[in-house]
């Protein structure tokens, strides 16, 4: 197989390609972003000095953005073309993920403070007995 | 979906080729297709992680008149553990560009650099097990610790299960070289491992500092 007909076809997901220098450097880039996010996110929950219910929220979007770098540095998950199947799997990985997550937290609220009246009943907040 | 001039074909089309399937060419080499498959299992897993944080986010005040998250988890030991699982993930890279150069030395001491970060990040956690079962606080205790256990023990049992197959694959490239099956099983190693880093990104955002902020 030529190298112009491997330029065409799929790359596997994980697979570092291009040259040997540039695989390191981008594992390098990728550690160091990292890094620097693990930090702010650690920064963040600790300081005082950050709107409190807003700090939250910043860590959620700090550990999205974290993902995001170990999908692209790490696994080289990429929006080339050659990556078209694995960045349509993971939508449809993070589709799912979605609405699990949001489904449940979502409509288990809601449960709950409809059972609240009943304190004698199982209640998943309160959980006596 | 598959048109003669679509360009990126989707499945196991082809690039410019005007068969749907199983066309001129075949389907895809094993090295795309064994990581691919891999690569399905891993975001299923992610499926599965999913449900438990759905569980964990429920159940988190459940604390049934004990102890509290803020009361059990101590933030410079999961720094530790994610400065240890970060590094693990990060050698582990370099070690599948080692072996795809075929550089045994350098391949078999960056594995093991790997297996060593992994170690230290499951020996903090279960120092960490150890003493919040020591203080009172076993999963038994309320529906918070429950899901805490669960959630938290279910990625130290994948990233248990990550350090035997790490052996597995030292093992099997020492004996058998840098073949082309190993090669595909070592990276489908690498995808395992960086997916449990992901992974424990959403444990320590959402369980250790969203469950300690004051």
């Amino acid at each position: 197989m030529t190298d112009h007909e491997n330029d065409l076809l799929d790359v596997a997901p994980g697979e570092p390609h291009s040259n040997i220098l540039s695989e390191s450097i981008a594992y390098v880039i990728g550690l160091g972003l990292a890094v620097i996010l693990t930090g702010v996110s650690f920064w963040v929950a600790s300081t005082a000095s950050l709107w409190g219910p807003g700090v939250a929220v910043g860590l959620v979007v700090l550990a999205i953005a974290q993902m995001g770098v170990h999908l692209v540095f790490f696994l080289h998950v990429t929006s080339g073309p050659d990556n078209t199947n694995n960045v349509l799997a993971l939508a449809f990985g993070v589709l799912i993920v979605f609405l699990v997550m949001v489904g449940t937290i979502w409509i288990m609220a809601h449960m709950n403070a409809n059972m609240a009246p009943m304190p004698e009943m199982t209640n998943l907040q309160i959980q006596r007995g | 979906m598959s048109t003669v001039n679509e360009a990126p074909a989707v499945g196991l089309t082809h690039h410019g080729s005007e068969d749907t399937g199983l066309g001129n060419r075949g389907p895809q080499s094993k090295s795309i297709v064994v990581p691919y498959g891999f690569w399905l299992f891993v975001l299923s897993d992610m499926v599965l992680f999913s449900a438990l944080f759905a569980t964990y986010a429920s159940l988190v005040h459940a604390t049934d008149g004990g102890p509290a998250g803020h009361q059990l988890f101590h933030r410079s030991l999961v720094a530790v553990e994610t400065g240890a699982l970060l590094a693990s993930s990060f050698v582990c890279g370099l070690a599948v560009i080692a072996a795809k150069q075929k550089n045994m030395l350098w391949t078999q001491v960056l594995l093991f650099a790997t297996g060593l970060l992994g170690f230290v990040f499951l020996a903090i956690e279960i120092y960490e097990f150890r003493s919040m079962i020591a203080e009172g606080a076993p999963p038994q205790r309320s529906a918070f610790l429950s899901s805490f256990f669960t959630l938290v023990g279910c990625h130290g049992a994948h990233v248990t299960a990550g350090l035997l197959w790490l052996g597995t694959m030292m093992a099997q490239i020492w004996t058998k070289g840098f073949q082309p099956h190993v090669g595909r099983r070592l990276l489908c190693f690498s995808i395992f491992w960086h997916a449990l880093d992901i992974i424990w990104v959403a444990i320590f955002t959402i369980v250790y500092l969203i469950g300690t902020l004051p």
